[in-house]
């Protein structure tokens, strides 16, 4: 493996990767998933792509961070991912949590006033 | 000097109808609101028997969403003062023409009232109650050096430009009570106590029940710690005066 992938392990990684890729960009294309949320998977996606194309960038990365195997840093990584996924998951919801709140308070002091004026 | 009793209830239609009895008796000048926090009993209907105004939330938000829903409307309406009070009866509305004196004329900008601090004190926590209140007591002494004989209390009275200050966005959603007086304090406004009558629960559920105090520690502990490295009060006063 430390030598570099086979032609199999290539095509197999190649395919998996686009297709990723691919299944992201078309749920944006479908407004299934907002642009501003799809970047994180993007980033992934085509961190995968080039990993597998410059297989050596892996094993740099590999020899940069300590790790023994390219397998190791793999994994690593992809933890790392689905933490900050996760976190940036965290922030939106505390986000929405907020404007949902003002916007039950707005409502109700709106819909208060309203019902006032028409008694 | 206009001044507005806030009254936050949830589900709370068996007991605040004595509530608000109690209210116009003690404070007939005042104009009583009551935020009803999506209820789903007659909560908001009792309220509006009784003469009181009524904001009803579309759904529960807790009950700190439900005191600032109160605060909003005052600031939109210019009250000078806002009093605040538990809709179970757990507060003694008698006490509210102390807490509002303070705040009229002009001697604090925060009265707290104290279930402490009084010699005709009935009330009596449990153990468990007492350490965190001593604890959360503690904490706001050492970060405000102020000395709080009851941080938890929900009985309290705001003057204009507080209120203006928690209209706003960082006010917390859910317990907001030893947290809420050491930013206050860190935003250089004046902290009074006034010692009040407080009651056991006559029925009905607290909010401090099952797993929740676990969780009331954990959020007081990380608001209380993060109260002072937050960057918000001090740039929010600037920005009223």
């Amino acid at each position: 493996m430390t030598q570099g992938l086979t032609l199999h392990q290539t095509a197999f990684a190649l395919t998996t990767s686009l297709l990723i890729f691919l299944f992201i960009l078309e749920l944006v294309r479908r407004r299934r998933l907002r642009e501003e949320y799809s970047w994180l998977w993007l980033l992934a996606a085509g961190a995968m792509v080039l990993l597998v194309v410059w297989f050596r960038l892996l094993m740099i990365i590999t020899h940069l961070v300590g790790a023994v195997t390219p397998l190791n840093t793999l994994l690593l990584f992809a933890v790392l991912f689905l933490f900050a996924i996760a976190v940036h998951y965290s922030v939106i919801v505390s986000r929405l949590t907020s404007q949902v709140k003002n916007l039950a308070q707005e409502l109700a002091l709106v819909s208060a006033r309203l019902e006032e004026r028409e008694r | 000097m206009k001044t507005l009793v806030l009254v936050p209830a949830y589900n709370e239609a068996a007991r605040i109808g004595r509530v608000l009895a109690g209210i116009r008796a003690a404070v007939p000048g005042a104009d009583v609101l009551v935020v009803d926090d999506g209820s789903a009993d007659d909560t908001a209907g009792v309220a509006r028997a009784a003469g009181a105004r009524v904001v009803r939330l579309p759904f529960n938000l807790g009950a700190g969403v439900a005191a600032q829903t109160g605060y909003k409307l005052a600031v939109r309406e210019g009250y000078a003062c806002v009093a605040q009070l538990d809709a179970d009866g757990q507060h003694e509305p008698a006490d509210l023409p102390a807490l509002v004196a303070l705040i009229e004329r002009g001697e604090t900008d925060v009265a707290i009232g104290s279930r402490f601090l009084g010699a005709t004190t009935t009330y009596r926590p449990g153990t468990l109650r007492r350490v965190g209140m001593a604890l959360f007591g503690l904490l706001a002494w050492m970060l405000t050096g102020v000395r709080f004989s009851d941080v938890t209390s929900g009985f309290r009275a705001f003057g204009r430009d507080v209120v203006r200050f928690v209209a706003t966005e960082w006010y917390p959603t859910d317990y907001a009570d030893a947290d809420v007086l050491i930013t206050l304090r860190r935003a250089g406004f004046r902290l009074r106590e006034v010692p009040v009558r407080m009651y056991p629960r006559a029925g009905g559920r607290s909010m401090h029940a099952g797993l929740r105090p676990v969780y009331y520690v954990f959020k007081m502990l990380l608001s209380v710690a993060l109260a002072p490295v937050r960057r918000e009060p001090a740039e929010q006063k600037r920005g009223l005066t």
